[in-house]
């Protein structure tokens, strides 16, 4: 019967997309978020420890005045405006410690804003 | 400025060492696109100076952080030839949170700088004076942030990319420049002036302008094209394709080369070698052989 075949047939796409859709939650639950906090001149934590291949959540906050949040070497950025949660989620592909700073300047201090990122296996 | 110019005599009045290099930056024939044949075009040059942060406070890296800008401009005054002009690239005062300090400070700057013998200044802001209040104080004592002028055959483009605090020339300027470029001949002299580097020079320390690939983009048709900008304390020279971009010394403290320490912090003072790492530079424009001469100088106790 046409009507029931279409039936069937809607309720396992319906199925298939509630799965998929479970599996994308569990997969975003599984991802490690790291809450960052910047303030006028650190970010804190200042050492955001990662690990090879493995995607993270930064969610970033400001204390005060807008901020930025750069880690050139991974090419990913965000602008950090009080009273919001800038998320970035990105995705290490290389091993070592690099560099990441505010790249809003904000103020007498501005240029020793930096912290760093350590990308283990 | 009466005859040719000595460049070797430059260096022996002022006493001072320094490299000298040619920017090979070519003549052009008619650089205003004008059809008219070639354009006359003198020999001159002009004085860079750069992030001086008056009012900055740090004896352990400048116990001499009030006498080391009136030496400069001491030095310049001295200058048996004055320059055709002098640019300061930005960073004249150091960055305070208080609105009216800041206005102390570029005022102070300004008195200071108009004992230059030389009244014909140029002047453009870097992000310490400008990122906290998008150059409303700046534009107060010195006008605005992006302009153009032109002299001797040369066009001179001066380019804002710290009234953003992030460090974006923006698409306004963007569109201005366009515009301007767009009445120069493709083989016109054209030297820009800013304050951060427009290439990416190491994005870890902030040394870059983040939209300068826009910027460097609209240059790159035009074949004669050299920038001269601050914001990292000290010389370097690179080219992006055929443009030449060269930092200035400052006036306040050196910074490390680009990634050779894990941050940049300012070079200590040396007491067996002051003023090390300070200094200004003349560059010379010549039309024949076509260059640009840069002459780097240190500043003398």
């Amino acid at each position: 019967m046409p009507s029931r075949r279409r039936f069937i047939a809607a309720s396992a796409a319906a199925g298939a997309l509630a799965a998929a859709g479970a599996w994308s939650l569990l997969a975003a639950a599984e991802e490690p978020v790291i809450r960052v906090v910047a303030r006028r001149f650190v970010y804190r934590p200042s050492v955001l420890r990662l690990k090879r291949g493995v995607p993270v959540v930064l969610e970033f906050t400001s204390a005060d005045v807008v901020m930025g949040f750069n880690a050139p070497d991974f090419n990913v950025r965000t602008d950090i405006i009080p009273g919001q949660v800038s998320r970035l989620r990105f995705t290490p592909d290389k091993l070592g410690r690099f560099t990441f700073l505010c790249d809003v300047f904000c103020g007498d201090g501005h240029e020793g804003m930096t912290g760093e990122i350590h990308v283990a296996a | 400025m009466a005859g040719s110019i000595d460049r070797r005599q430059f260096l022996r009045l002022a006493g001072l060492g320094g490299a000298v290099f040619a920017s090979g930056l070519a003549r052009a024939a008619d650089p205003y696109g004008t059809g008219t044949g070639a354009v006359q075009q003198d020999e001159f040059y002009f004085v860079q100076l750069s992030d001086t942060h008056w009012g900055f406070e740090g004896p352990a890296v400048n116990p001499d952080a009030r006498g080391t800008l009136p030496k400069a401009i001491a030095a310049v005054n001295a200058l048996e030839v004055q320059p055709d002009f002098i640019v300061f690239t930005g960073d004249l005062t150091h960055t305070t949170d208080d609105p009216a300090e800041r206005r102390r400070r570029l005022g102070e700057f300004h008195d200071i700088a108009r004992g230059l013998k030389n009244p014909n200044v140029r002047f453009m802001p870097g992000e310490h004076d400008a990122a906290l209040d998008h150059g409303a104080a700046w534009s107060e004592f010195f006008g605005p942030t992006h302009y153009v002028f032109d002299h001797k055959g040369v066009h001179f483009i001066v380019v804002d990319n710290v009234s953003d605090p992030a460090a974006r020339i923006g698409a306004e300027q963007l569109a201005w420049l366009e515009a301007d470029l767009a009445r120069q001949a493709r083989d016109a002299r054209i030297v820009v002036f800013t304050h951060r580097p427009l290439f990416p020079l190491y994005p870890q320390w902030d040394w870059a302008t983040r939209d300068g690939d826009r910027a460097l983009a609209l240059l790159m048709p035009y074949r004669n094209v050299t920038v001269f900008y601050g914001h990292i304390h000290q010389e370097h020279h690179y080219k992006t394709a055929h443009i030449e971009h060269h930092s200035a010394k400052s006036l306040i403290f050196p910074l490390p080369a680009p990634g050779s320490l894990p941050k940049r912090v300012p070079i200590k003072w040396d007491p067996a070698h002051p003023y090390r790492g300070l200094g200004y530079r003349e560059v010379e424009a010549q039309p024949r052989p076509p260059a640009f001469a840069v002459t780097e100088f240190p500043v003398r106790g």
